[in-house]
C-alpha cells in the first residue's frame, strides 16, 4: 500500500514550507526515519522524514517550491509495489513545470496513480499534534504543552518517554561549544543592483512569520515602556574576576549577556507578575522562568529559549546561549528550542545602540531591550567621575503588567546588575 | 506436587468428578474400549462401566443431541469430540439447543454439559483438520469457553466446567497433551473467567491462550535476551467470559499490548481483546495494539508453509518490537 508524503507542520506556527533540497530522488529506496528533503519552515530548515519503508515515487514538489502544510509532496510505494510499478514509471516522470502530460502514455499505462494535483488534506489534520493517549494524559497531568514536545514515535507521534523527558527537564547539552560571542551577523545580501528603479524580493518564510507575528503585537497589545539606567561598574568587575577564574580552568568566558540573562531570570522569579502570558480569557503566571533570547539571523531574528534560566549557573547559561545562537544562525533550531519562553530579552548593545524599545513577543507580557554599555561622565557623591552605564527599556503589556509592577521588577533587576553579589541571595 | 502430562491432568479431573458425582458421564467416539483417541479417558471404562463411559457411532450431531437431552434430564454429560474440526457437524445442537434452552425455557431448564476435545492445528493435518474454533464458539451467548494452556489449568478448568450449570466448551490441544507440568492433587479448581499472568513484565503485555501461551513465553524470553524488554505474558484461560479486569490491569501497567491467537484474524479473539483495551484502557495506551494470528488462509499442508502460517515467537517478537517503537 502506498503512503502519501505530506508537507508536515514542522514548527508550531508553520502553514507552508519551501522545499530546499530533496535528499532522495524518484525511485530511491527509503526507510522510515530517513530524511527525504530539507524544508524551510517559517523558523528554520527542518528535515522531512519518511514515515514508511518503500520506494519514493511521484515527487510532486520541485526544489524551491512552497507547499501548504497537509499537501501531498510525494508517495512512498511499498517495497512489494515497487517492482510492479517500474514498467509504468515512464508514464509518470516527474511532473514538469507546465504540468502537461503525455496523454498517449497515460492511456496505455495500467492505471498510474494521479500525480499532477495531489489533493490537499485539511490543514487542521496535518497540524494536529500526534500523541499516544497515554502521552496525552501524562502531558495534561504534568501541564506539559504537547506542541513543545518532539515526538519520537512513528509519524512523529509523541509517546510516553517524550513527555517524561520534556520540556521541564530539558538539560543543556554538555558539549563545550567554541566561544562565539553574540556578535552582529551579516545580513542577507540584497540582490545585485540591476539599474532598474527597484528590486522585488519575495518574502522568505521567516520574514513572513515576522511580519505576521509582529502586527499581532504592537497593534493589538497596549504597550508601555519603562527605561532605567544601570551602573555596570561592579558587573564589569565581577565579570573580569569570574573570567580570570574561568580562564585558569579553561572554560568559556562569561559575557555581559549571560549576566543579564541570569539577573533577569532571578528578578522574574521574584516578580512573578511580570513572568506571565496573556491568554485572552486568563493570565498564566509562570512558576518557571524560560528566557527567550532574540538572536539576529540571516534575514530575520528568532528567540531561542534558555529554560529554567533562574536555576542555571552563569557558565551553563553562557554555554547554552552560545549553542542556541549557533544553531539559530545555522537554522537548525528544533521547535522546542524556540517556543515556550515566559519573558524575552533583546540585546543590541553590540550595535552601539544606547537605548531602544523592543516589541513584545506574544503571549509573553514583557520584554527588555538592552543598550550598549557606554563610558560617560557621572556624578558620584557630588563629583564628576567616569562611569560605565547601560540602559534597559522594558516593554510591558498593560493588560498584564501595570506601571508600578514593571517598575518594581526593573528596580530588582537594576539592583542585581549594580551589585552582582545580590544574585547569590 | 506431582508432575503430570496435560492428558493425565484431564484424565484426573474426569476421574475425580465422576467419583464425586454419579451423574457425571463421558460420551464420544472411542472414549471407552479404545480409551480415547488421545488416551484422555484411559482406565475410565474399567472403573465406571459402560453406563457412564459410552462409546458412540461416528455421528457428532447425534451424540451431542443425546448429551443435551441427558443434561436437560438432570445428568452432567461430558461430550468428547475427537477433534473440534468434527464438532462442526454438531454445531446445531451446541448453538441452537445447548446454548439456548435455559433462555427459551424461561430459566426453567439448565443444560449442565461439557463439550471438549482438541482444537487448532497440530502438525500437517491440512486445511480441514487444523482449525481453531474459539472465535466461533465464544461468539454464542449461553456458552462458556475455556482454553487451558498448562496441565494444572487443564485439570482445574475441566473440573469447573463439569460443575458449572451451563454448557461449557473446553478447547484442548493435540500438541498440548504431552506437555508436562506440576498439578495439585485432589480438589484443584480454576474458576472460569479468570486470566493468569504466566510471566510478569513491565514493558509490553503479550495476551494469549492455549498453545499460544508457549509461543508468547518464548517470545518474552527472546525479548528479554535480545531487546532488554520485559514482556508480561497474560494467559486468558477463559475466552467467555473474558477477564477484562486482568487485561486492563496488565495493559495499564505496561501501556502496550500484542494479542496472540491461533485463529484467523477476521473477527478473532484478539479483535475482542483489542476492543476491551481501547475502550477501558484508552488513556493508558502508548502505542496501537497489534495482533499475531494464523495467516488468513486455509492451513497449508506443506510443512514449511504451515510453519509460516502459524503464530511463532519470531512473529510475536516482531510485533512487540513495533509496539515498543524499537523498529
Amino acid at each position: 500500500m502506498a503512503t502519501n508524503v505530506y508537507m508536515e507542520a514542522l514548527s508550531p506556527t508553520m502553514e507552508e514550507g519551501r522545499v530546499v533540497k530533496w535528499h532522495k530522488k524518484d525511485g530511491d529506496p527509503v526507510k522510515t526515519g530517513e530524511t527525504l528533503a530539507e524544508i524551510e519552515t517559517d523558523k528554520a530548515v527542518m528535515d522531512l522524514v519518511a514515515r514508511a519503508d518503500g520506494v519514493l515515487r511521484q515527487v510532486a514538489a520541485p526544489e524551491g517550491q512552497t507547499i501548504p502544510v497537509g499537501s501531498v509532496v510525494a508517495v512512498i510505494a511499498a517495497p512489494g509495489e515497487a517492482a510492479g510499478e517500474t514498467p509504468t514509471s515512464a508514464a509518470q516522470t516527474k511532473p514538469s513545470g507546465s504540468g502537461k502530460r503525455d496523454t498517449g502514455n497515460v492511456a496505455t499505462a495500467p492505471a498510474p496513480v494521479a500525480v499532477a494535483t495531489p489533493p490537499a488534506v485539511a490543514p487542521a489534520d496535518a497540524t494536529r499534534v500526534k500523541a499516544s493517549p497515554l502521552a496525552r494524559r501524562m502531558a495534561k497531568e504534568a501541564g506539559v504543552d504537547l506542541k513543545l514536545v518532539t515526538g519520537s514515535g512513528p509519524g512523529g507521534r509523541v509517546v510516553k518517554k517524550d513527555v517524561e523527558r520534556a520540556p521541564n527537564q530539558a538539560a543543556p547539552a554538555a558539549a563545550a561549544a567554541p566561544a562565539a560571542p553574540l556578535s552582529p551577523v551579516s545580513r542577507v545580501p540584497l540582490p545585485e543592483r540591476t539599474g532598474t528603479a527597484y528590486e522585488d524580493v519575495p518574502l522568505t518564510q521567516i520574514r513572513k512569520t515576522i511580519a505576521k507575528r509582529l502586527v499581532t503585537s504592537l497593534g493589538p497589545i497596549p504597550h508601555f515602556f519603562l527605561t532605567t539606567e544601570v551602573d555596570m561598574e561592579r558587573a564589569a568587575e565581577a565579570r573580569e574576576a569570574l573570567n580570570k577564574q574561568l580562564g585558569d580552568q579553561g572554560e568559556g568566558k562569561v559575557s555581559f549577556n549571560d549576566l543579564i540573562i541570569k539577573a533577569t531570570a532571578l528578578a522574574l522569579a521574584r516578580h512573578r507578575a511580570c513572568n506571565a502570558w496573556f491568554q485572552e480569557d486568563h493570565i498564566r503566571y509562570w512558576n518557571e522562568v524560560h528566557i527567550g533570547m532574540a538572536v539576529a539571523v540571516e534575514d530575520g531574528l528568532i528567540t531561542p529559549v534558555i529554560r529554567h534560566a533562574d536555576r542555571k549557573s552563569l557558565t551553563e547559561i553562557g554555554r547554552e546561549a552560545r549553542e542556541l545562537a549557533d544553531k539559530a544562525r545555522n537554522r537548525r533550531l528544533q521547535p522546542n528550542e524556540y517556543t515556550g519562553a515566559t519573558f524575552s530579552i533583546s540585546n543590541l548593545g553590540m550595535f552601539d545602540i544606547d537605548q531602544f524599545t523592543a516589541v513584545i513577543n506574544p503571549p509573553e507580557a514583557g520584554i527588555i531591550a538592552i543598550g550598549s554599555i557606554v563610558q560617560k561622565a557621572v556624578v558620584v557623591d557630588g563629583h564628576l567621575a567616569p562611569g560605565r552605564r547601560m540602559r534597559i527599556t522594558m516593554s510591558c503589556d498593560h493588560r498584564v503588567i501595570d506601571g508600578a509592577t514593571g517598575a518594581a521588577f526593573l528596580r530588582t533587576l537594576k539592583q542585581m546588575l549594580e551589585n552582582p553579589l545580590a544574585m547569590l541571595l | 506436587m506431582p508432575t503430570l502430562t496435560y492428558r493425565d491432568a484431564l484424565n484426573q479431573a474426569l476421574r475425580e468428578e465422576m467419583q464425586r458425582d454419579p451423574n457425571v458421564l463421558l460420551m464420544g467416539e472411542e472414549v471407552g474400549v479404545y480409551q480415547g483417541a488421545y488416551k484422555v479417558s484411559r482406565g475410565l471404562l474399567e472403573e465406571f462401566g459402560s453406563m457412564r463411559v459410552v462409546d458412540t457411532p461416528i455421528a457428532e450431531l447425534g451424540f451431542a443431541g443425546i448429551g443435551v437431552g441427558a443434561a436437560m434430564g438432570g445428568l452432567r454429560p461430558v461430550i468428547e469430540f475427537m477433534t473440534w474440526n468434527f464438532a462442526v457437524l454438531a454445531l446445531d445442537q451446541i448453538v441452537n439447543s445447548a446454548a439456548k434452552i435455559l433462555y427459551e425455557s424461561g430459566g426453567q431448564i439448565p443444560v449442565p454439559i461439557v463439550f471438549r476435545g482438541p482444537n487448532g492445528a497440530a502438525l500437517q493435518l491440512a486445511a480441514q483438520h487444523s482449525q481453531a474454533w474459539e472465535s466461533w464458539v465464544s461468539h454464542i451467548p449461553g456458552l462458556k469457553v475455556v482454553a487451558p494452556a498448562t496441565p494444572a489449568d487443564a485439570k482445574g478448568l475441566l473440573k469447573s466446567a463439569i460443575r458449572d450449570n451451563n454448557p461449557v466448551i473446553v478447547l484442548e490441544g493435540e500438541m498440548l497433551y504431552n506437555v508436562k507440568g506440576e498439578v495439585p492433587e485432589g480438589e484443584h479448581v480454576v474458576p472460569i473467567g479468570r486470566a493468569d499472568i504466566k510471566r510478569a513484565g513491565r514493558d509490553v503485555t503479550l495476551i494469549c491462550h492455549s498453545k499460544t501461551v508457549t509461543v508468547a513465553l518464548k517470545a518474552a524470553e527472546q525479548l528479554a535476551e535480545h531487546e532488554g524488554a520485559s514482556a508480561e505474558v497474560l494467559d486468558l484461560r477463559s475466552l467467555r467470559p473474558l477477564d477484562e479486569e486482568a487485561i486492563v490491569g496488565s495493559v495499564t501497567r505496561t501501556n502496550r499490548a500484542v494479542v496472540v491467537e491461533e485463529g484467523w484474524p477476521q473477527a478473532g479473539i484478539g479483535a475482542q481483546v483489542v476492543d476491551v483495551i481501547q475502550r477501558e484502557a484508552f488513556d493508558h495506551l502508548d502505542a496501537p495494539v497489534l495482533r499475531v494470528t494464523q495467516a488468513d488462509v486455509p492451513m497449508p499442508y506443506n510443512r514449511q508453509l504451515e510453519r509460516l502460517a502459524k503464530p511463532s515467537p519470531e512473529r510475536v517478537v516482531a510485533a512487540a518490537r513495533r509496539v515498543l517503537y524499537l523498529d
